[in-house]
């Protein structure tokens, strides 16, 4: 499958350009997200019927898992609203650049900290605690909600989408597995680049900002830190960027060079298997313990948490991967996301029929706005659960391992170890989820 | 210069948004007209709020719903199906006080261990403010005419080798219509045990033979009960008394053995000043026939005083208590009319 350029199309270049369109979507997916809050905060405390539990973790979860990262790679973060007010306080405008000069100190992101290990952390916290978040709205609103401020403070204090690029714990993971993606933004001549005069796509331009996401597209060789937020496309003055489609993994013919993209690797392997095994086994003491936050139980439970991803899983993988440990975690980022996919999909497709109740309730005040705030609970297509699980896992693996015999070739070493690795987590996978 | 009309419209657009979609909620939340009531496991605090004010005759809007698992809400002593409260749904309900008083509401559900502790009450006032007793009846009740020491162990005298006959004492009262008329009168038979009334029909004739005064016995239990009033009975126990004495009166119920184990673990229980037990087991005939239907009144009216079993004298009419007590003597005697 080769390339094809989806801005060469007529219609989209200019849709895409024009900032009216993206501004629509991330207004009223921040009103999507306010309201999500506030129904967390003042709505009913039953998870399956308040909308803040319901669109975050069932809804907006299952959009970004099944469809929007295996297919659009970033493309969340495109529309994501968290940045929008901080970028409102950062640049003084909601819309296109104005002539202001900016009244925060715009510091540099220290370099000891550009890298995704804040990610990393801040995503394991969320893990850690995420018995209770996924099931509590008020909880919920508060992870929201300190997410939000965090946003704007970090706009306010630092350049750039900061707590994007270093801090949100959802964007250490979109970006590792956007590299799979069959999408891709990246510029049509590198040459054009490396003779274009004041980069205005990183610096700015009366056309529009300067990278958000502090990424020269020049240099963009992987999704990993693009957020597709379309500032080079409008800011570029030689129409040399694109957004193409691509065959999956293109990025992964390159494997993983840093260590805190290949512990993100482990991390959500590990977080997928173990929310298997909490919130889907049948093992009641482990759901307690991952309830009673705070409880000698709870600390039991973070402990072996942390054990499996930081200990466990590198350390097999370590004796399968040898010095290659790195290059080889590149084969989890497929293995990984088809995990993730597998685990959604069961409360995913158990809780759907919570969506048209919640729509019509969304506070459980007993409103009844489209007539479904009735509906019974009903599980949908649970007979084609099982079988859609399965063929994730299985494609999962022959991917991880196709990607891992490459990389073996590449560095000339077997992959054997690594394949049976994969081998051995699909399995136990399996047996958690079947 | 720089159009700024787009900017504004943006802003607008950003904010305008943002703030309908907080305000228009707030805005439409239910009102306090209509009380809301939410239903909480007891350990999470129970009803909330736990006192209602009403006025008798004028209709009382509630609206219920729970904020974690099922739960059912109902009235005591008023003639109300009890009504589900459905975590995360909203049920409406109308309710319509003819006397004055404090009523208890209850939850119908065995939602927890503490599901008996789930109680609030509702203040229903006259047309004058005052607040008068709720339904009920101003007499004392038997066990405390009686003067029964209802705590004091009252194990039976005497058992029945096997289950007495209330058909067969049935048949036998043809035989003895005056000795059973005195033996059966609803005064004798609540304020007597079975055991009691037992060892008396032997004093009153020695003639007759252990089973048949056990079915005699039997039979003045049936005279005091209807088919119906047993049917009722049992409706409710099943709902509220079951969960802990067992489906069939072993006291075995679903949270028989969390009570115990709740119980002795309780610091009043470690520092002597209660004694939680297991449930009363009313398949035990030593136990159930050494009961006079009074002394069970007494013990469902106000409870057991430290031992777990709840006060249901604000809940259930005085009728229904004679029937749950009909109900329970049927753990014993067979063949019930």
């Amino acid at each position: 499958m080769k390339r094809f350029e989806l801005t060469g199309l007529p219609l989209v270049k200019p849709l895409l350009k024009n900032r009216w369109p993206q501004l629509l979507l991330l207004a009223g997916m921040l009103a999507g997200f306010l309201f999500a809050i506030l129904a967390g905060l003042i709505g009913t405390p039953v998870g399956s019927h308040n909308f803040g539990i319901v669109f975050t973790w069932i809804t907006w979860w299952a959009i970004l898992i099944l469809v929007a990262v295996p297919f659009f790679g970033r493309g969340w973060c495109a529309v994501c609203p968290i940045p929008l007010p901080g970028e409102w306080l950062q640049r003084g405008a909601v819309l296109g650049p104005i002539d202001k000069k900016p009244r925060w100190p715009n510091l540099r992101w220290p370099n000891k900290l550009r890298n995704i290990w804040l990610q990393n952390a801040a995503f394991t916290l969320v893990a850690l605690f995420s018995s209770v978040i996924l099931t509590s709205p008020a909880v919920t609103s508060i992870v929201l909600a300190g997410m939000l401020f965090l946003a704007i403070g970090l706009s306010m204090v630092f350049e750039r989408r900061t707590f994007c690029r270093y801090l949100c714990p959802v964007g250490g993971f979109i970006g590792l597995y956007a590299q799979a993606a069959p999408m891709e933004l990246r510029v049509k001549d590198r040459r054009v680049c490396a003779a274009c005069v004041g980069k205005p796509c990183y610096r700015g331009s009366q056309e529009g900002y300067g990278c958000p996401w502090d990424v020269f597209p020049g240099g963009l060789s992987k999704n990993t830190a693009c957020g597709l937020c379309l500032e080079c496309l409008r800011t570029c003055p030689s129409d040399n960027i694109a957004i193409n489609t691509r065959p999956f993994a293109a990025d992964l013919q390159t494997p993983l060079a840093r260590p805190d993209e290949a512990f993100k690797a482990f991390i959500m392997l590990g977080a997928a298997m173990l929310y298997s095994a909490v919130l889907l086994g049948p093992w009641g003491a482990l759901k307690d313990a991952a309830y009673r936050v705070g409880s000698p139980e709870w600390f039991g439970y973070a402990a072996v948490f942390l054990a499996v991803i930081f200990g466990v899983l590198p350390g097999l993988f370590r004796l399968a991967a040898g010095r290659h440990f790195t290059a080889f975690a590149t084969a989890l980022i497929p293995l990984g996301m088809l995990f993730w996919a597998a685990f959604s999909l069961s409360f995913v497709l158990t809780n759907a029929s919570y969506i048209a109740s919640t729509l019509s309730d969304p506070f459980g005040w007993g409103w009844n706005l489209f007539g479904a705030a009735g509906l019974a609970w009903q599980p949908l297509l649970s007979g084609l659960v099982a079988p859609l699980q399965t063929l994730a896992l299985v494609g999962g693996l022959l991917w991880a391992a196709r990607t891992a015999q490459r990389v073996g070739v590449q560095r000339g070493v077997s992959s054997a170890p690594v394949i049976l690795f994969c081998l051995a987590t699909t399995l136990a996978m399996l047996g958690l989820l079947l | 210069m720089t159009d700024r009309r787009p900017e504004f419209f943006a802003r607008l657009l950003v904010v305008g948004l943002c703030l309908g979609v907080v305000l228009v909620p707030l805005a439409f939340r239910p009102g306090s007209d209509v009380a809301t009531l939410h239903a909480r496991l007891a350990e999470d605090g129970g009803w909330s709020p736990q006192a209602l004010q009403a006025e008798v005759g004028m209709p009382f809007k509630l609206r219920l719903t729970s904020d974690d698992v099922q739960h059912g809400f109902a009235v005591g002593q008023m003639d109300m199906q009890p009504v589900d409260v459905e975590p995360g749904r909203v049920s409406e309900l109308m309710l319509l006080f003819k006397q004055p008083g404090t009523y208890t509401f209850y939850c119908t559900r065995w939602c927890g261990l503490n599901h008996w502790r789930m109680r609030g009450t509702i203040e229903v006032r006259g047309a004058d403010g005052s607040l008068g007793p709720a339904g009920g009846t101003a007499e004392q009740p038997l066990y405390v005419r009686l003067g029964l020491d209802i705590d004091t162990p009252h194990p039976a005298a005497f058992t029945p080798a096997a289950p007495a006959s209330a058909r067969n004492g049935i048949t036998l009262a043809e035989r003895f219509p005056e000795l059973f008329a005195r033996f059966s009168s609803t005064d004798t038979y609540r304020s007597h045990s079975p055991a009691e009334l037992f060892a008396a029909l032997g004093e009153a004739d020695p003639a007759l033979g252990a089973s048949q005064r056990w079915d005699l016995v039997a039979a003045a239990w049936a005279a005091n009960t209807t088919p119906a009033g047993l049917a009722n009975g049992r409706i409710i126990y099943s709902q509220n008394c079951a969960a802990c004495h067992g489906e069939n009166g072993g006291g075995d119920g679903v949270f028989a053995d969390q009570l115990a184990a709740a119980g002795a673990a309780s610091m009043q229980a470690m520092s002597g000043e209660m004694s939680i037990q297991r449930p009363a087991n009313f398949s035990d005939p030593a136990r159930l026939l050494g009961a006079s239907p009074a002394l069970l009144q007494g013990k469902i009216l106000r409870g057991g005083m430290g031992s777990g079993m709840p006060i249901w004298g604000n809940i259930f009419s005085e009728p229904q208590i004679w029937d749950v007590i009909a109900y329970l003597y049927s753990f014993q005697f067979k063949e019930n009319p």
